[in-house]
């Protein structure tokens, strides 16, 4: 048992409610406190990173020992995947945080602001962590409802209505969720993601099995705003703090969304081939029509959070091209490659998309608008938001060599060995019409003449700027994973939990 | 099996609820009756015939118990419940101030 | 906010000392009886709405009421958290471990740390219910008319 695991929940609770009390007291101890202890969780993820390998960690909380082989206790397990996404969370949360010191300065009440979001990390990590169904179900109730109250924090008329209408959805994917977990434990007898999997190879009931799969599938995509399930995600994305959007976007979505689908699917129920063609449909349509219903806005956060959508509609396409050809047992090298690509554009995706937002709030942090027709010229007085913003651009649009071409590159070669012609020709359209829309953002923004006459602007304080390069440095930095050694420590751990159907829960059982 | 059925019924009943009212409190309401129906099935999944509260008595430990994992599954879960329905109830206030109405036809600020 | 009738504040005298005695009984028997920390919570955050219900209080005086409810919530929490902590440094070195010694089933002290869990878990649930109660009456209260 690995003695570090707790701590990525434990340490954000206990974080959450210092601040709250000492917060009081002591002024700054807020946004220092919190960078510090992100930056400490940071460190551990990246440990479990390189150290984590084929190696599958459970920790058993309280100290249950399984009895006759059946867990009863609360399990915690860390593998290769779950290390690549806490990483993912616990980085973008750190910069994130430090980003926030200067800028949440316009805001009353810091110390809601920052114990809400210590919470949120500790729902997040802890959806990410358990390993079991309930914990999961817990877990992202408590990152959600601090989001709710994140996404209303400026208490302007759209803050509350974005965050009204995320609430009734939001409540309406936790019902799902938890008639799901009830409708397994009702057949199962048991709550442990990977007793359920060998409790279902016993033989089941098709019907039942193909119900309870759409209900958790409903459920967990209205969280991951797949399309149909979409419509809170531009309003509440785009009227949250701008270091929260790039949280809400950037993470939260893919922890308590796609991970979660990516884990139950492949490693809870047993892959059958309608399920995994839905997955696909619904992943072509929301990369689709998220990017044709992103050309038209001119709110950048908008056209951001709809950007998210079709991004992420790639990852779902990616990993249902894969489950499809796992679940057809054919071609096992191109499933995995398909997955691989998948889980390497939700690596990419969180750090472009992180730092998008980061450059959207900096610029409504020096002019006060959001709106790309009243922006112009900011190039000459803003160089290092306009360059990391360039940086994150062409990466979003797959320009070589930045990392978003190399995962797209990926995902289109996979699906064209797949046979799937349509999607990757699907999938290059949509990647040229990215490319347009962030060109026109890159035009308005950053090169235009500005018609509007404004004070001399300045560029914003280092903690804004020093977020803003780490991460444009990361979004060079991770084309490095193309390179096979690279690539084999980190992206294929992962990729083998998920294909070998039997590895997670055997190992899990077996401890 | 009839009970079950009484579930979805009000499930449905919630469900309705969300979708044609115009007040956003009734919409707040129903959500909540649709949580509830949520926690009736729980508690009949965990229903064994014949079976007492799940507490251990020394006197006699050898007794038929219903299952006690969905009732601390439903505890959690109306604590969550709780704290989900107070944030909407704080939200309306403040969208209630805000616009002076309850009315959900006249809070559209965001669109498309 | 104005308190109540003389008829209401003398009944609430009577009753709310009750209603609270009940909440903590129902904490401390929480490993033995259907309850526990969040029933209990629950019924003394009631006592506590019923007499700030029928006494009223001036608006200052909410405030300040309120900012101290906080901070029992939190270090209620901080407690909970602490207790799981010590289950890591005495006996088997794991969260949440049980290591103090069990007892005998059905007397007040046994179960080991589960009702010190409750304890804290009870003030927790009282303080939060509290809270959402007083932030909505001073919104009401700071509302303009």
């Amino acid at each position: 048992m690995n003695p570090l695991l707790p701590f990525f929940v434990i340490t954000p609770l206990a974080g959450a409610f210092l601040i709250m009390i000492i917060g009081r007291f002591v002024s700054d101890f807020n946004k220092y406190f919190t960078s510090l202890i992100l930056l400490f969780l940071a460190c551990i993820s990246f440990y479990f990173l390189f150290t984590t390998g084929e190696n599958i960690y459970v920790y058993k909380v309280g100290g249950w020992e399984p009895v006759n082989k059946v867990p009863i206790g609360i399990y915690m397990v860390m593998d290769g995947f779950t290390a690549i996404i806490v990483c993912i969370i616990n980085l973008i949360g750190f910069l994130s945080a430090f980003y926030s010191i200067s800028y949440i300065k316009r805001y009353t009440a810091e110390n809601y602001f920052y114990a809400l979001f210590c919470l949120m990390i500790a729902g997040m990590n802890g959806v990410v962590i358990s390993g079991d169904l309930f914990n999961i179900f817990v877990f992202l109730e408590i990152s959600v409802i601090s989001s709710y109250a994140l996404v209303a924090f400026g208490v302007e008329k759209n803050e509350l209505e974005a965050s009204f209408k995320y609430q009734v959805l939001g409540a309406l994917a936790s019902f799902l969720i938890l008639i799901g977990i009830g409708l397994i434990y009702w057949k199962a007898k048991t709550l442990n993601i990977a007793d359920i999997k060998t409790a279902f190879s016993n033989g089941y009931d098709k019907t039942y099995y193909l119900f309870v799969q759409i209900v958790i599938l409903s459920g967990f995509g209205l969280k991951a705003a797949i399309i149909p399930f979409h419509a809170w995600l531009p309003d509440a994305h785009s009227s949250a703090p701008s270091p929260i959007s790039a949280m809400l976007s950037g993470v939260l979505i893919k922890a308590v969304g796609i991970y979660v689908i990516i884990r139950l699917f492949f490693n809870m129920f047993i892959i059958s081939e309608s399920m995994s063609i839905l997955i696909t449909t619904l992943g072509t349509l929301s990369m689709v029509i998220g990017v044709f219903l992103a050309i038209g806005q001119w709110d950048i956060k908008r056209l951001l959070a709809y950007h998210s959508i079709s991004q992420m509609g790639y990852v779902v396409l990616s990993v249902g091209i894969g489950m499809i050809l796992v679940s057809r047992g054919i071609k096992p090298e191109v499933a995995a490659l398909a997955i691989t690509g998948g889980i390497f554009h939700l690596i990419n995706h969180a750090a472009f998309k992180g730092l998008l937002f980061l450059n959207a709030g900096a610029i409504e942090y020096t002019i006060g608008t959001r709106d790309l027709k009243e922006m112009g010229g900011l190039a000459k007085d803003m160089p290092a938001t306009s360059a990391t913003s360039f940086v994150a651009s062409m990466s979003i649009s797959g320009i070589p060599p930045f990392n978003g071409f190399f995962s797209k590159l990926v995902i289109i070669i996979a699906a064209v060995m797949a046979r799937f012609y349509l999607l990757a020709v699907l999938a290059v359209i949509v990647s040229i019409i990215t490319l347009a829309s962030f060109l026109k953002f890159q035009r308005y923004a950053f090169y235009n003449k500005s018609d509007i006459k404004r004070d001399k602007i300045k560029e914003v304080p280092f903690p804004m700027v020093f977020s803003m390069v780490i991460l444009s440095i990361i979004c060079l930095m991770l084309s490095l994973l193309i390179i096979p050694e690279i690539r084999e420590t980190i992206l294929t751990p992962a990729i083998n939990i998920l294909t070998d159907p039997l590895k997670y829960s055997s190992t899990i059982i077996g401890q | 099996m009839i009970a079950y059925i009484m579930c979805f019924i009000l499930f449905l009943v919630g469900l309705y609820g969300v979708i044609t009212r115009r007040n956003l409190v009734k919409i707040a309401v129903s959500l909540s009756i649709m949580e509830i129906s949520i926690f009736l099935l729980f508690a009949l999944i965990g229903y064994v015939d014949g079976g007492v509260a799940p507490i251990v008595d020394p006197a006699d430990p050898v007794k038929t118990y219903v299952d006690p994992l969905p009732q601390a599954m439903v505890l959690t879960a109306i604590v969550i419940g709780l704290a989900t329905t107070a944030m909407l109830m704080t939200i309306i206030i403040r969208l209630y101030r805000k616009y002076g109405t309850f009315d959900i036809r006249e809070i559209k600020n965001l669109r498309g | 906010m104005k308190g109540m009738t003389l008829i209401v504040k003398k009944t609430t005298q009577l009753i709310a000392g009750m209603i609270f005695m009940y909440g903590i009984y129902i904490i401390v028997h929480g490993h033995l009886t259907p309850g526990g920390g969040f029933a209990g919570g629950v019924i003394i955050a009631g006592s506590l709405i019923l007499v700030t219900l029928a006494y009223g209080g001036d608006f200052l005086k909410l405030v300040k009421e309120e900012a101290g409810t906080t901070i029992v919530e939190s270090i209620s929490i901080l407690m909970v958290i602490m207790i799981a902590t010590a289950g890591f440094l005495f006996g088997i070195h794991i969260f949440f471990s049980n290591f103090l010694p069990k007892g005998v089933v059905g007397q007040l002290i046994s179960a080991g740390v589960l009702p010190l869990y409750n304890i804290f878990v009870g003030t927790e649930v009282a303080a939060s219910i509290f809270i959402i109660f007083l932030s909505l009456i001073i919104f009401k209260e700071e509302s303009p008319q």
